[in-house]
């Protein structure tokens, strides 16, 4: 059986099914006991698995983060809520330098298996200090995993994935697509027919999200979605737009990006983390380091521009990767 | 300064008017938000957590500061901000993202800056700590007589910041004051739960400086103990966690239920309390109070017409102030 669910639902119901069965898994952050984290991730389950596991945490990323890490590397696997990616400056040292490293520093003597659930990005008006993606910012750290899924079968198979891995995982939803009661409507390109047993999606593996001939939109979180909008409105003027999900960011799947390209000969890169030192520049690189002639024009960027996110919508608004700036591109491009 | 009649009618005028903004805030927010709640619709978009008893934070605290001292404030800025005397017209404008806004629509309403009166804040919690021991420490170093404050939550007081910031401020006998407003939650999470001693001040031993509690949120009694803490910093007695119970009547952040909150842990609203205290004592009769009430609706009324006909900025000002400098 499947019905269709929101990616929060979907996530919520793989962390279900793996907390139920495996002891080792608890989980830790602020306010998950009475709102199931940020996106109601862990909804019901204070009552349902009480405060051993699903622990209320105090303001204190940089210790219950580390505490986390400490519970990993003694057995249990903690699944985390950091709310959002602007904390992560107060947490840093743990992911930098514990989470990540200590299998390579003790020579896979310890595993830190933990599941690190972060809410990215903005559009909603929450200024420079609530609406960052800061994706680039964590799969730059070798011995991390970074997982991006956008929609709500991949939120479920990720999480899957993501609690069964014996590393630390780092798992981003943007807030525009959780389908959390506080961002509107849901996004329609977020549901999916999500099935009610577990099943797992691999890391490492983009999607196709949509076929196309003529130029191939890659994207990755809410950026996915600006993507299969442009390729709406390039259908209208007979271009054909191929829309790609990365999914996971650490593993990234190089062959994947570089066969799709391949297909059309044309690519942009569309993320709404900053432009600069950031994925679109690592996408396009995974294309030109293996053959820059399969490129019919050069690449092209939409993403957010190296500035703090600003307050007013006005200025929000124009900054942000949306689909008329990728949908403008792209026509240019295949022109 | 004693605790004039002057002085205490002009901490009430604070409150109230810091009330009247938060009521018109809360009235406007839920504008294009129903029947569908969402934080980015409505011509005030984004969080909005209101300062809605915690009035006399703002008003016992500033009244007792000079023009030199310095302010750090939290994601609930508000209640301070006013205090301090923050220009009211701009701050409106500013949460409405308007170009007349103090930062010009960049900032929004967790982001306060008014140099003139030597405000700011931050959304990320105890981020106040370090820099207003930098403002401390630069006033030292400037020979200068400010003192350097931060506000911030009781949730706050558990950041990593807090405790490095306050050891720093002992070792170094810095003029700084943290002050904790306790309204017993910080979101969903009681302080019982989230802090292993009943009182931040309690914690003052550990770091080498004094520490008060007020139990009342009364402004009057604020006021006086912030006093203290500011005498002891201006004649090199160092720093003072100066932990103020206090109230969050309008939830964290609009859209919270607060089914959370237990019908013993209800709270009560500060306002009426000290209005009623100062005309029982002769500080101010009836009709001088609705004076000043109504003063302060028409004041913030006025506040919010001009910040809805000023213009919104250009999306092309994005752009300006990255950086300091010829370009600026
Ligand atoms: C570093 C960091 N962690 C988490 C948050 C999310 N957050 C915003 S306000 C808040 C609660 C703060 O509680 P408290 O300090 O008591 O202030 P109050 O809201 O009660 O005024 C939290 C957890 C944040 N902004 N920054
Ligand atoms: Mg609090």
């Amino acid at each position: 059986m499947s019905r269709i669910l929101t990616m929060a639902r979907a996530g919520r119901e793989a962390l279900d099914w793996e907390m139920e069965r495996r002891d080792e898994i608890f989980v830790l952050g602020e306010d998950v006991y009475n709102f199931g984290g940020i996106f109601g991730t862990a909804d019901g389950f204070g009552a349902k698995y009480g405060p051993e596991r699903v622990i209320n945490t105090p303001i204190s990323e940089t210790g219950f983060i580390g505490m986390a890490a400490g519970a990993a590397m003694a057995g249990m696997h903690p699944v985390i809520d950091l709310a959002y990616i602007d904390f992560i400056g107060v947490c840093y040292n743990v992911l930098l330098n514990t989470a990540s490293k200590t299998h390579y520093m003790s020579a896979g003597q310890v595993k830190v298996p933990m599941t690190l659930m972060i809410g990215t990005g903005g559009g909603y008006n929450n200024a420079a200090q609530h609406s960052q993606c800061l994706h680039a910012t964590v799969a730059h750290i070798p011995g991390v995993k970074v997982v991006y899924p956008s929609n709500a079968y991949d939120a479920k198979g990720m999480m899957h994935s993501a609690l069964r891995d014996p590393n630390f995982v780092i798992y981003l939803t943007h807030k525009g697509t959780a389908g959390v009661g506080w961002m509107g409507t849901p996004l329609k390109t977020t549901l999916s027919e999500v099935p009610e047993e577990p099943y797992t999606v691999p890391f490492g593996k983009i999607a196709i999200t949509r076929e196309g001939s003529d130029i191939t939109l890659i994207g990755l979180g809410m950026s996915v979605h600006e993507c299969l909008k442009a390729a709406d409105e390039l259908a209208k003027d007979g271009i054909s737009a191929q829309v790609v999900d990365l999914r996971s960011l650490a593993p990234l799947d190089r062959d994947g990006i570089f066969a799709a390209v391949k297909k059309t000969g044309r690519m942009i890169v569309t993320d709404e983390d900053y432009l600069s030192y950031g994925v679109s520049g690592e996408v396009i690189a995974s294309v030109v380091e293996r053959d820059p002639t399969v490129l019919r024009a050069a690449p092209v960027r939409i993403c957010t521009p190296d500035i703090p996110i600003p307050f007013a919508r006005s200025m929000e608004q124009a900054i942000l990767p949306l689909a008329a700036k990728i949908a403008d591109a792209a026509r240019k491009m295949v022109k | 300064m004693p605790l004039s009649p002057e002085l205490r009618r002009n901490m009430y005028r604070q409150m109230v008017r810091s009330r009247a903004f938060d009521d018109a805030m809360i009235g406007l927010y839920w504008v294009g938000k129903t029947p569908i709640f969402a934080f980015a619709n409505g011509p005030l978009p984004g969080e909005l957590h209101c300062s809605n008893g915690a009035e006399p934070v703002g008003a016992g605290v500033c009244a007792a500061l000079d023009a030199d001292d310095m302010i750090t404030a939290d994601h609930r800025p508000h209640h301070v901000a006013i205090a301090r005397g923050v220009d009211l017209n701009a701050m409106t404008a500013e949460l409405l993202g308007k170009k007349t806004g103090l930062s010009q629509g960049k900032g929004g309403h967790m982001h306060i800056y008014d140099t003139r009166v030597n405000f700011a804040s931050s959304g990320i919690i105890a981020e106040g700590m370090g820099p207003a021991a930098g403002m401390a420490l630069a006033r030292r170093l400037q020979k200068r007589p400010g003192v350097a404050l931060t506000f911030l939550g009781d949730g706050a007081a558990n950041q990593g910041a807090f405790h490095e910031v306050l050891n720093l401020v002992g070792v170094m006998k810095l003029p700084f004051i943290a002050v904790v407003q306790d309204n017993e939650w910080g979101v969903s999470t009681s302080k019982k739960e989230s802090t292993a001693v009943a009182r931040n001040s309690d914690r003052a031993s550990a770091y080498g400086m004094a520490g008060e509690y007020v139990d009342s949120n009364d402004a009057d009694d604020i006021y006086l103990a912030a006093e203290r803490a500011l005498a002891r910093a201006r004649s090199g007695g160092g720093g003072t966690i100066l932990e103020l119970r206090t109230a969050r009547l309008a939830g964290h952040f609009m859209g919270d239920q607060q089914a959370y909150i237990p019908e013993q842990m209800k709270q009560i609203d500060p306002n009426p309390l000290y209005r009623a205290k100062l005309i029982r004592e002769g500080v101010l009769s009836e009709a001088e109070a609705a004076a000043i009430d109504a003063a302060a609706t028409a004041e913030v009324a006025e506040a919010m017409r001009l910040a809805q006909e000023a213009p919104y900025p250009d999306p092309s000002e994005a752009f300006d102030h990255v950086f300091a400098g010829a370009d600026a």
